[in-house]
C-alpha cells in the first residue's frame, strides 16, 4: 500500500517537472505553426530582404528589417549604458567595497529588477525624454535614444549579479599572489580577476542582451510604433516587441494574415533569444567545471 | 610622481567611480520615485481606489484593475505554486542525475529566458483559442503561471538543496519513507527559500503586461470579474493606457497608478527578504 502511495506521488511529482517540457514544446509547435501558415502568403525572401514592414497599411510590406533594426538599436544602447556600469559595481562591490555596503547595497540594486518595466517606460516617456529634449532639439518625443538608456538601467543588475557572483568564485590565492607582488587593488582586479572571471562576465552579458531584445513595455511605451530602417537614435522606432504589442491592442481576426505577423514576429525574437541563451548555458557550464 | 603613486591614484580614482557607478542607478530610482509622488500622490483617495474608470481623467478609479490583478494573482498562485514547487522537488530529490534531469536543466534553463511577450503568443492560442477560454482571468492566470514556473522551480531547487543531507538520514534511520521524509522534514526545513521564490516570483506577475496583452486583456472594464471566466484588466494595463492618452489628467492618474503597483510590488519584496534572511539564520 504504502509502495503505491509513493510511486502515485513520484509520477505526479514527475508530471509537474514534465509540464516545462510540454512548455517548451508548446511555444515552438504555436510559433511554427503559425509563422508557417504566414510564410505560404509571403515569401521568405522578401521577409528578409525587404525594408519595408507595413502589414496594417493598405500597401502592405513584410520585411522584417526595420523591427530588427530598432529592436538592435534600443538593445545597443541599453547594453552601452548597463555594461559598463554594471561591470564597475561588480569590481567594486567584489574588490573594493566592505562587506556591510556589499549587503546592504545587493538588495537595493535588485529593486531596480524588481520594477515593473511598464514603470520604467512611464519614466522614459515622461521624464528622460523631456529632459533630453533640452540638450538634444532635434529628439522627437518617441525616441530609441530614452527608452534604451531607462532599459540600460533596468537591465544593470542583470550585468552586475552574474558578474560579481562570477569575481567573487576566482580563488582567493590568485588575487594573493598579485597583491603579494606588489600589485594594487585596480592590477589586481583588471589583471587577475576579470582574466579569470572573464567566462562568467560573458554570460552575463549574453543575457543581458536577451533581455534587451525581449523587453517590451518599455519600449512600447516611449520608442514609438513606427517601422523604419535608421540608426538614428532620435526618432521613433518600432522593435519586435513593440510591434506586437500594437497588433495585440488592436481587434484582429484570428486567422487572418495580420494575426499571423505576430507569430512570424514572435519566432524571429524566439529564434534569436534562443540562441543567446543556449550559448550562455554552453559557457557556464564549461566554466562551472573549471572551478569544481 | 613616481610609477607607485600613479598605480596607487588610478586605484583610489576607480573606487570613486564603482561608488558612483553604484549610486547611479539607485539614485535615478529615487528621483523617478520622486518624480511619480509629486505627480500621482494628490490623486490618491478612497474614491480612486474604489471608483470605475471613465473617460474623464478625474472621474477614473482603479478599482476594476486592481480587482484584476488581485484575480490573477490568485489564480497564477494556486497554479504556481504547486506546480513549481512539486517540479522542483522531484527534480531535486528524486531524480539526480540521468538523462531526463539534464534535458529537464537546460530546458528550465532555457525557459526562463524566453521573452515574456512569447509566453503571451503561447497563451494566445493554447488557452484563449484552442482551449476556447477566451480573454478570460483564468486563461491570463494561466499564461503567467507557465511564465513564472521555472522561477518557482529554479527557488526550489535551491532550497531543497540547502538542506543538510543529515536530517534526512535522520528521517530514514527511524523507518520513514522517501515521501514521508520530504513531505515531512525536507518541505518545511526549505520552506521559507521556497516561499521566498514564490512571493519573488509573483511579484513579477503582478508587474507583467505585455503577455496579458497579447492574450487580450482589456484597457477598459466596466465592471470587476466575478468569475474565472470574466473579462479582466490589471494594474499594469491601466497605467500603459493612461500613459498613452494626451491630456495631462490621465498622466497624473498613471501615477497614481504606479504609486499603488510600487507599493504592491515593494511589499512583495519586502516580504521575500525578510523571509530570506529568516531562513538562511537557521542554516547558519
Amino acid at each position: 500500500m504504502r509502495k503505491i502511495k509513493e510511486l502515485v506521488i513520484e509520477k505526479s511529482l514527475l508530471t509537474s517537472a514534465l509540464v516545462t517540457i510540454a512548455i517548451t514544446f508548446g511555444i515552438i509547435a504555436v510559433l511554427a505553426f503559425e509563422a508557417f501558415q504566414f510564410f505560404t502568403e509571403v515569401s521568405i525572401v522578401d521577409f528578409f530582404t525587404d525594408t519595408q514592414w507595413t502589414p496594417l497599411f493598405t500597401d502592405k510590406h513584410y520585411g522584417i528589417l526595420p523591427l530588427l533594426s530598432g529592436t538592435f538599436l534600443t538593445s545597443f544602447i541599453a547594453i552601452s549604458v548597463a555594461l559598463p556600469v554594471g561591470l564597475s559595481i561588480s569590481i567594486y562591490l567584489s574588490e573594493y567595497a566592505p562587506k556591510s555596503f556589499r549587503k546592504t547595497v545587493k538588495p537595493l540594486l535588485e529593486l531596480l529588477a524588481a520594477v515593473p518595466s511598464v514603470v520604467y517606460g512611464f519614466f522614459a516617456l515622461i521624464v528622460v525624454t523631456p529632459f533630453l529634449q533640452q540638450f538634444i532639439p532635434g529628439l522627437a518625443g518617441f525616441n530609441s535614444l530614452s527608452a534604451g538608456i531607462v532599459m540600460g538601467i533596468m537591465i544593470i543588475p542583470f550585468v552586475s549579479s552574474i558578474s560579481e557572483d562570477a569575481l567573487y568564485a576566482v580563488p582567493k590565492d590568485l588575487k594573493e599572489a598579485s597583491y603579494g607582488m606588489g600589485a594594487t587593488k585596480l592590477q589586481t582586479a583588471f589583471k587577475v580577476v576579470v582574466p579569470a572571471a572573464s567566462s562568467g562576465i560573458i554570460v552575463s552579458i549574453i543575457l543581458a542582451i536577451s533581455r534587451a531584445i525581449g523587453e517590451t513595455m518599455i519600449v512600447a511605451i516611449a520608442a514609438g510604433q513606427q517601422p523604419r530602417l535608421t540608426l538614428d537614435p532620435t526618432v521613433p522606432v518600432e522593435t519586435i516587441t513593440a510591434f506586437i504589442v500594437q497588433v495585440s491592442l488592436g481587434d484582429v481576426q484570428h486567422g487572418s494574415i495580420e494575426y499571423r505577423t505576430i507569430f512570424a514576429a514572435g519566432i524571429t525574437l524566439f529564434v534569436l533569444t534562443f540562441l543567446l541563451n543556449t550559448l550562455s548555458y554552453r559557457i557556464r557550464k564549461k566554466y562551472q567545471e573549471k572551478y569544481e | 610622481m613616481n610609477n607607485i603613486q600613479k598605480n596607487r591614484l588610478k586605484d583610489q580614482l576607480f573606487k570613486f567611480w564603482g561608488i558612483a557607478c553604484t549610486l547611479f542607478g539607485l539614485i535615478l530610482l529615487s528621483i523617478f520615485i520622486g518624480d511619480i509622488l509629486i505627480d500621482g500622490i494628490r490623486r490618491i483617495d478612497w474614491a480612486f481606489l474604489t471608483d470605475l474608470p471613465s473617460r474623464k481623467a478625474e472621474k477614473s478609479g482603479i478599482y476594476t484593475a486592481l480587482m484584476g490583478s488581485i484575480w490573477i494573482l490568485v489564480l497564477t498562485t494556486l497554479i504556481a505554486f504547486p506546480m513549481g514547487v512539486a517540479a522542483g522537488v522531484y527534480l531535486e530529490e528524486y531524480n539526480k542525475k540521468n538523462r531526463l534531469s539534464a534535458i529537464l536543466e537546460i530546458n528550465i534553463s532555457n525557459l526562463a529566458g524566453v521573452p515574456s511577450i512569447i509566453y503571451g503568443l503561447l497563451g494566445l492560442e493554447v488557452f484563449v483559442r484552442i482551449m476556447g477560454l477566451g480573454a478570460s482571468v483564468l486563461a491570463g492566470a494561466l499564461t503567467l503561471s507557465l511564465l513564472i514556473l521555472p522561477i518557482i522551480i529554479v527557488a526550489t531547487r535551491e532550497a531543497i538543496n540547502a538542506v543538510p543531507k543529515s536530517i534526512r538520514d535522520a528521517s530514514y534511520a527511524l523507518g520513514a519513507s522517501k515521501w514521508q521524509t520530504i513531505w515531512n522534514q525536507v518541505i518545511p526545513a526549505s520552506g521559507g527559500g521556497i516561499l521566498t521564490g514564490v512571493i519573488l516570483a509573483l511579484s513579477r506577475a503582478v508587474g507583467e503586461t505585455a503577455p496579458l496583452i497579447v492574450v487580450g486583456a482589456l484597457a477598459y472594464v466596466p465592471f470587476a470579474p466575478s468569475n474565472p471566466m470574466d473579462e479582466f484588466s490589471v494594474l499594469p494595463i491601466q497605467i500603459f493606457n493612461w500613459i498613452s492618452r494626451p491630456q495631462h489628467g490621465f498622466i497624473e492618474n498613471a501615477a497614481a497608478a504606479i504609486i499603488i503597483l510600487l507599493l504592491i510590488t515593494f511589499i512583495m519584496n519586502g516580504i521575500a527578504v525578510y523571509f530570506r534572511n529568516k531562513w538562511q539564520k537557521k542554516w547558519k
